[in-house]
Parts: C-alpha cells; sequence; structure tokens
C-alpha cells in the first residue's frame, strides 16, 4: 500500500452531500477482476453527458462542462472537499480505487458512512473528519482562490491552510500507523495467529455448529 | 454495572485480541463470496502465497450478474451475453474451484441472492459473525447475528486470517411499539425508520431493532428491516433471537442436528440485550402511526407517506439539505407539492435481497390475483432471490397469478436492483422498486426509483400510479 504522510495538493470542490459510491463508480464498471482501472471513470455519470461503458476511449465523449472537476482551474487536484455523509451506499473498494488512481489521495469531510471511511484506509487514501464550519472555511477559501493549495499532514494530524493556520482531525492510531507506514495489514494480522488458533480451539468447544464441515 | 447489549454479547464472543493501540481482532465464523467483489481478493491471496485460513467458513454463489431471462440463463455461465459479465461469473467459479470453496454456480438451484441464501441453506445462523463484499450483509442481522458489509481487501483480510481489524461501535436502539395497521409492512417500517433518522443517523452505530412490532414480524419481515440498516448509515441492524428465530432453522441444510442442535438452541436463547443493557442512542417509533412509504428523491431518506405531497424545497431551512432536494427535483422530474399518487410508473421491480422472499412474491400475488398490469407501465417482473424461492413459488402457482396479470417470471439474482446485468431502466423512467437504494442511475443512467413494499409495487402496477394499496 502507499503511504501517506504529508499530502500538499490542489484542492477540488464536491459541494454535495450524501454523495454516495454509486455515484463515485457506476455499477457497470464494477465488472472488472482487477483493482486499477477506475480512475477515468471516477464521477463517470457527472463527468460525461452519455451513458458511459467499460473499456471505452473516453477522449471521444462529450464531457459535462458544468461538472466541478471538469473545470480547468482544478486539473490535477489531489484534495478533494465534499458535504456530510460522503461514500455512503455500497461496500464497493472500487471507490477509493477511483478516487486514487484519479489522483485524490485524501477527501475532507464532514462526515463519512463507515464502509467507505474503512475501505479508504486499506488504499493509502486518507478521510479527514473536520467541523462542518471548518468544511465551510474550505470550500469558502478554494472558491475565491484559484490555485487553492492546502496541505494534510497525518503524523501531526493537521489540516494546514495558506496562511498556515492549521485544523486538526482525529484518526485512530492502528490505522495512522498502518498508511505512514504503508503496512500491509493482513501481514501484521498473521503475526497474532497464535491468537486466532487459540481462540478458535476454545469456539470449538462453545459453539462446535459454526465448525461444521460443509462438505 | 450495567448489563449488556445484543451487540456487545456477540462482540465479546468473537473478540481474538484487543491490541495495545486499541484495535481489536473479531474472528468471523462465515464468509459470504460473490462476484463483484471476491476477484481482486482472490488475486491477493495469490500474488501473497497465501492459503484461506479455513476453508469451510467461506460460500460462494454468483448473483449481481447473472442473466435473469430463462434463455439466457439456460446456457449457463457460458451462455451470458455481456462478455465483462461472463468473465467475472466465470472468474468466481475458477477461483472456487481453485481453492476448493463451496460454491452454488449459477444454475445450481440453491443459487441466488447471497442474503437470502445464506439464512435459506442454514449457512447464517444465530449468533455467528457474517461478512460479505457487499453492504447489504446487514439482513443477517435478523437472526441475532453480527453481520456487515465490507470491502474487497477485507474479504481478502477474512480469507486470509479469519478475523478482521476492528473498533467497536456505538450502541442504537430503534424502538417501534405498538401494532402496525393493516397493509403495512416491514418495508414500511424500515423506510420511515430512515425517514426518521437520515441516511446518516446510524454512522457509526451497531442498531437493534426491538420493540413489539418486531417481535410479531415474521423472520422474512425481520430480513427486510435490517437489510436496509445501512441505508440509515448503520453497517449493522439486528434483532434478538427469539422461538420465530429458532424455529426458523430447523431442518436448514446446514443447520446443525442431533446434539449440537440442543446446544445451539441454548445458546441462541441467550442472544437478545439484558434488560438493564444502555444504549447510547435510542430512537422510539408508535408503529400504529406508519403508513405505506413511497420514496420520492434520490436517497433513502427522501420518504414519505402515501399521502403526503411533496416537499418544497424553499420551506426547509438547512442549505445543504434544500440543496440535496433541489439536486433530486431535477434528476427525478417532479414538482414540489404534487401528490404522491399522481407520479405515474413506467417499470415495476419486484425483486432484490429486500424484497424477493416467499413472503414478498405472496403479498405481491394477493393485491394482483386477477387483476391486470395496466397499459400505460411498459414492463413489471417478479424476480424471485434464489432457486429455491423460485421452486416454492411455483409450487404455490404464484408465478401463474403474476404471468396471468401481465408480469415476467425471471430467474434469480440482483437484476434491476443495480441493472448490472440486462434489466435496468431507460434514462427518464419512473420505477415502483422493491430493491432498497434509490441513487440516481442505480437502476439505470437517468433511471428514477421509487422504494416501496411488494405489496405497494404490485398496486402501482395495476393501477399505472402509486396508490395506497390499503385501500385497494
Ligand atoms: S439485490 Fe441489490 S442490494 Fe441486494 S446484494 Fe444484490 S445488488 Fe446488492
Amino acid at each position: 500500500m502507499e503511504k501517506f504522510t504529508v499530502v500538499k495538493g490542489l484542492v477540488a470542490p464536491l459541494d454535495r452531500a450524501n454523495v454516495d459510491t454509486d455515484q463515485i463508480i457506476p455499477k457497470q464498471f464494477l465488472k472488472s477482476i482487477r483493482r486499477t482501472g477506475f480512475g477515468p471513470n471516477l464521477f463517470d455519470e457527472w463527468r460525461y453527458l452519455d451513458e458511459g461503458y467499460p473499456g471505452q476511449d473516453n477522449a471521444a465523449r462529450p464531457v459535462n462542462p458544468a461538472f466541478v472537476l471538469n473545470f480547468p482551474r482544478y486539473q490535477g487536484a489531489s484534495v478533494l472537499i465534499a458535504r456530510q455523509n460522503f461514500g455512503c451506499g455500497s461496500s464497493r473498494e472500487h471507490a477509493p480505487w477511483a478516487l486514487q488512481e484519479y489522483g485524490f489521495r485524501t477527501v475532507i469531510a464532514s462526515s463519512f458512512a463507515d464502509i467507505f471511511f474503512n475501505n479508504c484506509f486499506k488504499n493509502g487514501v486518507l478521510p479527514v473528519i473536520l467541523k462542518e464550519a471548518e468544511v465551510d472555511v474550505l470550500f469558502q477559501e478554494c472558491e475565491a482562490n484559484e490555485g487553492y493549495q492546502i496541505t494534510v499532514d497525518l503524523e501531526r494530524k493537521k489540516v494546514i491552510r495558506p496562511n498556515g493556520e492549521a485544523f486538526s482531525f482525529e484518526v485512530d492510531d492502528f490505522r495512522r500507523h498502518c498508511l505512514l507506514n504503508g503496512l500491509d495489514d493482513i501481514g501484521l494480522t498473521l503475526g497474532f495467529a497464535d491468537d486466532i488458533r487459540a481462540f478458535e480451539a476454545k469456539a470449538k468447544q462453545a459453539r462446535p455448529w459454526v465448525f461444521q464441515a460443509l462438505r | 454495572m450495567s448489563g449488556k447489549t445484543l451487540y456487545d454479547k456477540l462482540w465479546d464472543d468473537h473478540l481474538v485480541k484487543q491490541r495495545d493501540d486499541g484495535s481489536c481482532l473479531i474472528y468471523i465464523d462465515r464468509q459470504l463470496l460473490h462476484e463483484v467483489t471476491s476477484p481482486q481478493a482472490f488475486d491477493g491471496l495469490r500474488l501473497a502465497g497465501r492459503q484461506p485460513w479455513r476453508l469451510d467458513a467461506n460460500v460462494a454463489t454468483p448473483d449481481h450478474n447473472v442473466p435473469t431471462s430463462k434463455t439466457e440463463r439456460a446456457r449457463g455461465v457460458a451462455g451470458i451475453e455481456d462478455e465483462t459479465s461472463r468473465i467475472q461469473v466465470a472468474t468466481l467459479d475458477d477461483n472456487c474451484r481453485d481453492f476448493d470453496i463451496v460454491e452454488f454456480t449459477i444454475n445450481d438451484e440453491r443459487q441466488g441472492i447471497v442474503h437470502v441464501v445464506g439464512p435459506e441453506q442454514g449457512l447464517t445462523l444465530p449468533g455467528m459473525t457474517v461478512v460479505c463484499g457487499d453492504s447489504h450483509t446487514a439482513t443477517h442481522g435478523a437472526f441475532a447475528c453480527l453481520a456487515h458489509g465490507i470491502g474487497t481487501s477485507e474479504v481478502e483480510h477474512v480469507l486470509a486470517t479469519q478475523c478482521l481489524v476492528q473498533k467497536k461501535s456505538k450502541n442504537m436502539q430503534v424502538l417501534v411499539t405498538g401494532t402496525l395497521g393493516e397493509g403495512v409492512t416491514s418495508k414500511d417500517v424500515v423506510l420511515a425508520i430512515i425517514g426518521k433518522i437520515g441516511t446518516a443517523g446510524g454512522n457509526g452505530h451497531a442498531i437493534e431493532f426491538a420493540g413489539s412490532v418486531f417481535e410479531d414480524m415474521s423472520m422474512e419481515g425481520r430480513m427486510t428491516v435490517c437489510n436496509m440498516a445501512i441505508e440509515g448509515g448503520a453497517r449493522v441492524g439486528m434483532v434478538a433471537a427469539d422461538e420465530k428465530t429458532i424455529e426458523y432453522f430447523r431442518g436448514k441444510p446446514f443447520a446443525p442436528s442431533g446434539e449440537n442442535w440442543d446446544k445451539a438452541v441454548a445458546y441462541w436463547r441467550t442472544l437478545k440485550s439484558d434488560a438493564d443493557a444502555i444504549f447510547d442512542t435510542v430512537v422510539e417509533i408508535d408503529g400504529a402511526t406508519i403508513k405505506p412509504q413511497v420514496s420520492w428523491g434520490t436517497s433513502p431518506e427522501m420518504v414519505l407517506p402515501i399521502d403526503a405531497t411533496l416537499p418544497v424545497p424553499g420551506q426547509e431551512a438547512d442549505a445543504v439539505k434544500r440543496d440535496s432536494m433541489e439536486r433530486a427535483y431535477q434528476y427525478m422530474g417532479l414538482t414540489p407539492g404534487m401528490a404522491i399518487t399522481d407520479i405515474r410508473l413506467d417499470r415495476v421491480f419486484i425483486g432484490s435481497c429486500t424484497n424477493s422472499r416467499i413472503e414478498d412474491l405472496r403479498a405481491a400475488a394477493a393485491v394482483i390475483k386477477g387483476r391486470s398490469v395496466a397499459s400505460s407501465v411498459k414492463q413489471a417482473m417478479v424476480v424471485p432471490g434464489s432457486g429455491l424461492v423460485k421452486k416454492q413459488a411455483e409450487a404455490e402457482g404464484l408465478d401463474k397469478v403474476f404471468l396471468a396479470a401481465g408480469f415476467e417470471w425471471r430467474e434469480p439474482g440482483c437484476s434491476m436492483c443495480l441493472a448490472m446485468n440486462a434489466d435496468k431502466l431507460q434514462s427518464g423512467e419512473h420505477c415502483a422498486s422493491t430493491s432498497n437504494r434509490n441513487f440516481e442511475g442505480r437502476q439505470g443512467n437517468g433511471g428514477r426509483t421509487h422504494l416501496v413494499s411488494p405489496a405497494m409495487a404490485a398496486a402501482a402496477a395495476i393501477a399505472g400510479h402509486f396508490v395506497d394499496v390499503r385501500s385497494f
């Protein structure tokens, strides 16, 4: 997994609440059996005016000029700001895959849906929860200033604005540790293999039916 | 010290290790796999040279992509016309063969939507931790399971370690008291709950649905409610185990038998919150006030009783909500202030892991019997949740009722719930759907979804617009 320590980058504002995973990456693109290739179809239904399908030449498609990510001033953005309950809906990990591949390393909102939030950490994308009023400030400054860049510092748990002022955020220690070091958490869990085996041995006594063979 | 909630008990019984940083390893009893969110997980295992930790914890079935037409289905995997869908279903078959995982393949009569198949086979059992790379895994909470959706990396994590790294959620109780009125169903109850708490209302919480309304509800009804916990923002939705829960599993293919059955039943009877347990959040609703519900917008919280008129954005004080409302109107092509009963339907879909079980089909058939689909409705379809539901419905003659009324009778799968196969809405079409999500484009690009109960969908199909099934 890609490490996340400090990201300084251009901010793109997606001023919507309840952005769902069907919007982040529509279902027709979930038919891929790979982990990559989703970036070009991030927010497909908003980015393009036609209906997208997998394997299409996106360069030949009519672009929706009214969609914020298509504005020239937001090209190359690596920080996405959005409103409450970002990532609600399905468990598809294709959503953070698409965001990451498009170039977003972090998403800032006042709240996130639980499964999406969790999935981000597995993919080197940092979801940052700030207060509603703080997110508002970012939206205002972003719209007012072309080329608006901020710094997201995971080590210090701070979002630093161009004027040097910072907003603090919380993130739990385990996730922070994995992201800072780009750790594979399967490997970490297997480090507890003895504990897992001991648990199983006890559970087999208490709840033997759970361990019934299926064939 | 106060007592434990059901969630606390399930958590404690599956806690392998609490680590120094506060994160926990939770043991997973059952993992259900389907074709969409598993291929990258199997690839990950291969790349790392890892083997599944415990084979018998896993069961697979293809559901999201499978075609539901008889002709296409008759030719098995090779007959799936859409190439990408075919590859995905074939990849699940290959992975299950390579790793030796039990799979109900496309034309096995046990195939169906994972969340219908698990309980139906007794693969989901009370008190289990159940996961699946699908957010509607909350469905299994109806059996007092700790069940929730996970992403693909976690699917791989569970395959490799039989555990998940978790942080405990808060406890939330949704208490629905009293009794439901005639014609009001479990779907109306859960839609009304989401209308009240909002789509983010349950974020960070495990919900327990409690109160007389859920005690009186069938197991099918409880599954419908828990299924949509995620639409209320909670990954987990549960109902305590009772005698109905236990009876449901008697004789199911993978349920325990003999001495193990008795031992299991004794354990299952403990799966309820203690009387003095304390919940972080409690929401209470009087069941008698719930009317049949219809969603009008692009989020499940945009839902109203059938006799309501659509809200006026100008009257909404919250700016973010007002903005969402305006966007929803634009997308849905509806007018503020219009009556729900004036929404005309182009298509009707009865199916999905929310409402595709035998009880749902019976409820729809009871409304439809002797009537026919309105000529203005282009398509009305019924998609049973599994091969066994289909078989049971046919044994009861329900298929004949649907066909005689002008409904299509399909093969089992997710179908138009998310339109990954050929079943989808055209842009601008309105659909009365028994599924769980009305997001933009969910049932097809530009398609407009209205979430309702099976009885309400059936009545809408006959009338061509929404009607109050209680006076239909
Ligand atoms: S029926 Fe719909 S919601 Fe349920 S698992 Fe299938 S796609 Fe998901």
